[in-house]
């Protein structure tokens, strides 16, 4: 991105209700680019639902949501937002490569980035295996590959290191930080509260209301808690 | 709608299909052995087979390519790699062409292979132009690919996509003329199989009409399949509500 005051998202009083449920309450926030924002809360709190807003392809019952100053789910947004969904969403009968070929053809990107992404996500020897051959972490690798595509300016990622071993979980962090260095805004959904210190910036979700919205150290500060499962406790509590 | 698109998804789709012997052998080869078996089975009644042989070339392509079709789509739309490709620049119209393309070419192999060999190792001696048997066997490939389209909307999963196939083949299968001629059936039921589509692959081939009755019964499966793929393009939804 190449204007800091740009505002990558702006979502006003976002409300979702959905076969009558109302999942998300009345969301409402900001974010600029270079940001590395951790959406964190409990299963079932509402984080998906968010980010599927944000991409637009949940509808929106109330308020707005705009991404890089476009209404979420735009034409003009497609391509340029890059999604990592919770479960893979890869073809798990193609290999690696053909999948990020093929994705990489929709976007219309030079084969060489095929190669730039599967190396980021440490996948250029895997490369010729079926997906489904995998394991689940791997799998989430080539989903991610897939997100980076292109790079993106905004990058949603919706549990994007669930199921990974500590050391790869480290890297992926130390990756979406180095994004966000570059000016990408980076949004991570995650329901482990130890992942918020990775944050530059938290947004603590329960049941649809958002609880928190500042810096971890903040977080802490304002609960007087010393980890950040105790600040979430107390958050709730303090409702 | 990018035809480059189209084309990059129809490639991916038939990469699939390659990596999956199984679900390739039950498109090219379970027709071809059905037909066979048919052939076979009616060694003893001289005549019987001419007559049976080529109304099942238009059956068949019909009944696997809905199945096949109706389940991947299904998945397509369950495992989540629908919603993440509408967040990308691909319209549904890039998408439902991609599927018709690619299962157009399977259903033209498959059309190609059964009618080949119907009319050779099989003995098939149809009083009807043999090219012409191959373009019904593609039309109802293809009129069999846009209903699965379609109507791998209303399944929620694999299993309820594979319970449609009663419900919506084998009526078509009663009335097409297989079982009974449609010209003996009740004038209602006549009336409801003569623009039924399958009826119209049957009569598409059955031999001695005039070329405006061909062009008649061609026009009814291609409408068919022009409904059938905008239908099956409506019910893709960039949005949950």
């Amino acid at each position: 991105m190449d204007s800091s005051d740009q505002t990558t998202f702006e979502v006003s009083n976002l409300r979702v209700v959905r076969n009558g449920n109302e999942i998300l309450k009345s969301i409402s926030f900001q974010a600029v680019p270079g940001e590395l924002i951790g959406l964190l809360g409990p299963s079932g709190s509402g984080k998906s639902t968010l980010m599927r807003s944000l991409l637009g392809v949940q509808a929106i019952t109330g308020g707005s949501a705009r991404i890089m100053e476009s209404a979420a789910g735009s034409s003009t947004l497609r391509g340029r937002l890059g999604y990592m969904a919770q479960s893979a969403a890869v073809y798990l009968d193609l290999t690696v490569e053909e999948n990020i070929r093929y994705f990489a053809g929709v976007l219309v990107q030079p084969p060489s980035e095929v190669a730039r992404v599967m190396d980021v996500v440490a996948l250029t020897t895997f490369s010729r295996r079926l997906v489904s051959s995998l394991s689940g972490g791997e799998q989430a690798r080539v989903s991610l590959g897939v997100a980076l595509l292109g790079s993106p300016p905004v990058l949603i990622l919706d549990e994007p290191t669930v199921g990974l071993d500590p050391i790869l979980r480290r890297d992926l962090w130390r990756t979406f930080d180095g994004l966000a260095k570059t000016g990408v805004t980076v949004i991570v959904s995650s329901h482990v509260m130890d992942e918020a210190a990775r944050c530059a910036r938290l947004l603590l979700l329960r049941d649809g209301t958002l609880l928190f919205d500042g810096t971890p150290a903040s977080l802490l500060a304002a609960s007087k808690a010393t980890s950040y499962d105790d600040a979430f406790e107390r958050l709730i509590e303090g409702e | 709608m990018s035809l480059r698109r189209a084309l990059l998804t129809s490639r991916r789709i038939l990469e699939q299909l390659g990596h999956d012997p199984r679900t390739l052998a039950l498109l090219l080869f379970v027709p071809t052995a059905l037909v066979g078996l048919l052939a076979w089975s009616l060694t003893n009644d001289p005549g019987a087979f001419d007559l049976v042989g080529p109304k099942l070339l238009g059956v068949f392509p019909l009944i696997v390519m809905f199945l096949v079709t109706s389940v991947i789509t299904l998945r397509e739309r369950t495992v989540g790699t629908l919603e993440r490709l509408f967040t990308l620049p691909l319209t549904k119209a890039d998408f439902v062409a991609g599927y018709a393309i690619a299962f157009g070419v399977l259903a033209l192999a498959q059309s190609v292979l059964v009618s080949v060999l119907s009319y050779t190792w099989y003995g098939l001696a149809h009083q009807g132009v043999p090219w012409r048997v191959s373009l019904v066997a593609l039309c109802a490939g293809l009129l069999g690919t846009a209903f699965g389209l379609a109507l791998s909307a209303v399944a929620h999963t694999e299993f309820q996509a594979v319970q449609f196939m009663p419900a919506f083949i084998l009526p078509q299968l009663l009335l097409c003329g297989l079982v009974i001629p449609v010209s003996q059936l009740p004038s209602v039921l006549r009336a409801i199989a003569d623009v039924l589509p399958m009826t119209a692959a049957v009569h598409a081939i059955s031999p001695l009409q005039t070329n405006a009755y061909y062009v008649g019964q061609f026009a009814i499966m291609l409408t068919y399949i022009l409904i059938a793929l905008v239908v099956g393009g409506a019910t893709l939804r960039r949005v949950t509500k």
